[in-house]
């Protein structure tokens, strides 16, 4: 492998030319898993045997000039909430232990036609249902920098496995935040794309309205590569880069940056100023029901995944994990009337977004308004407060899975501890190539991804 | 039903179900219902407030 490919696509250019081999890149993330799954628990079930085979032929392939594309070779891991072909899609819960996926979500499916290599399948807040990764009947996932605190979730898993350098990227869900809290946590690229542009077939619900799906990978090119194959290979954005000088951004401070972590709030005040010295230009903007956001989710994750688990919580309620199980009974009690009182808030934010992005190229905002918390912990201290884990968690992420517009996160700071701290990026509905585009330039300016790459030889 | 009655109802069913750990969960849904249904944009059968307004609108 070389030792220098810390994304898809270095190591995508390596292994076409062939200065690296798809077995010997696999050797090295499934020894890094040897040495670390014990500690930091991100993975369920390791592929070793079907991954070696996958690698062996891609390398029989490269080498014979049939390259699939950028993928081809490449090591990833999968939120065990994907269906993967001959294997038990778990969601980390007990309930789901003796099923077994008689075939590929279309997703990993499109992902296996471009010559992935499947790592194995990650650990998971059961059912999704969480924003630590706690609560899970295969124990709590933990951070790669302090095993004391949580990678976030719910894909939590997924980030640990990628932040630590057990493979390049992961295939993560996202019903109010779980692929960007994640990825603010652990210092990667989170990308929510438009909701409905991908396809949620073949993977566990939580909330049948609000799920989507996505990539945790450590550069936005890498979200752009896994975007365009997760598409069908529709959605690769121009080669053209964007002039920073040309952007305009939103920031939407009145619900989102009320609530944040001192060192949040400066890192964010931190990439603003960036982004202003590099020519952007950033103005206020207002979402103004955002505080409206929390209570028209809730509603609504609530009632879809009760509706989901309501046979299974009648006959096996010892199944589930406490937390989890408590939490979606609490869904059996939502009135219908309240489940349509929030959708129609949904639509009003919806519109309230869009009118926020008219006249800007994205909203930017943090990512998450805390750094990774401690597990186990159920408050935190936020500035003068002590706030709910998991309610400051969501926050800044859950109104646009609400609006459904498409988010990316990137790293733009740390802790004075080193834990990395993350802002978000909003873009037009239905754009996410645009979005993309978008973020590339901001990475440019805002992301320290090699100082968050935790990988082999890296380890802090 | 107001959010008062159906805290109730929801509590008494919860304990009769053996699930009184659901009791501060339902009451931190109620407070949230309760928002829901005070918000400015829900509906009105009054024709009032027939599709939900933006700020700028009220």
């Amino acid at each position: 492998m070389s030792a220098e490919a810390q994304t898809i696509a270095e190591l995508s250019r390596a292994l076409k030319a062939r200065d690296a081999t798809a077995e010997a890149v696999l050797d090295r993330c499934l020894q890094r898993v040897t040495e670390r799954n014990g500690t930091l628990n991100a993975f369920i079930t390791i592929f070793e045997h079907e991954a070696r085979a996958q690698a062996r032929e891609a390398d029989r392939e490269i080498a014979a000039g049939k390259h699939r594309g950028p993928l081809h070779g490449v090591p990833i891991s999968i939120k065990d909430l994907f269906d993967v072909r001959g294997s038990a899609t778990t969601a980390a819960s007990r309930v789901r232990q003796d099923h077994l996926a008689d075939a590929d979500a279309p997703s990993i499916a499109a992902l296996r036609r471009a010559g992935a290599v499947f790592v194995g399948k990650t650990n998971l807040h059961e059912f999704a249902f969480g924003t630590t990764n706690e609560d899970s009947a295969y124990g709590p996932a933990r951070h790669p920098l302090d095993p004391n605190r949580s990678p976030g979730g719910s894909s939590g898993g997924s980030a640990a496995s990628v932040a630590d350098g057990m493979c390049y990227a992961s295939m993560g869900t996202d019903t109010g935040g779980s692929i960007r809290i994640p990825s603010a946590a652990c210092g990667l690229v989170g990308l929510k794309p438009t909701i409905g542009e991908l396809s949620t077939d073949g993977v566990v619900p939580l909330s049948t309205t609000l799920d989507h799906i996505g990539p945790l990978c450590r550069s936005v090119e890498d979200a752009s590569i896994l975007y365009d194959v997760l598409r069908g290979g529709s959605a690769r954005p121009s080669g053209k880069p964007i002039d920073l000088r040309a952007l305009k951004f939103g920031i939407p401070r009145d619900y989102f940056l009320s609530v944040l972590d001192p060192q949040v709030a400066s890192a964010f005040d931190s990439a603003c100023a960036r982004l202003r010295d590099a020519g952007a230009t950033l103005d206020e903007v207002s979402i103004p029901h955002a505080g409206d956001v929390a209570a028209i989710y809730l509603h609504i994750v609530l009632t879809e995944a009760a509706a989901y688990h309501a046979k299974t919580l009648e006959r096996r309620p010892e199944d589930y994990t406490p937390n989890v199980r408590i939490r979606l009974e609490m869904g059996r009690y939502v009135l219908g009337e309240d489940y349509a009182r929030a959708l129609r808030g949904r639509e009003l934010i919806r519109r309230e977004v869009d009118a926020a992005l008219d006249g800007v190229d994205g909203l930017f905002l943090p990512a998450l308004a805390i750094p990774a918390p401690k597990i186990g912990v159920p408050m935190v201290r936020v500035g003068p407060t002590e706030e709910p884990v998991r309610n400051v968690m969501l926050r800044c992420t859950q109104a646009f899975n609400v609006s459904g517009h498409p988010a990316i996160t990137l790293p733009c700071g740390s802790t004075t501890e080193g834990l990395p701290l993350s802002a978000q990026i909003v873009g037009v509905y239905r754009d996410t190539a645009g979005l993309l585009q978008v973020a590339r330039a901001v990475e440019s300016v805002v992301a320290a991804r090699a100082e968050n790459y935790l990988g082999p030889g890296r380890s802090r | 039903m107001t959010v008062k009655s159906w805290l109730e109802m929801a509590i008494q069913d919860a304990e009769r179900r053996g699930l009184p750990e659901l009791k501060p969960l339902l009451e931190g849904l109620a407070k949230a219902t309760s928002a829901l249904r005070t918000a400015e944009w829900n509906a009105d059968a009054t024709g009032e407030f027939d599709r939900p307004r933006e700020r700028d609108e009220r």
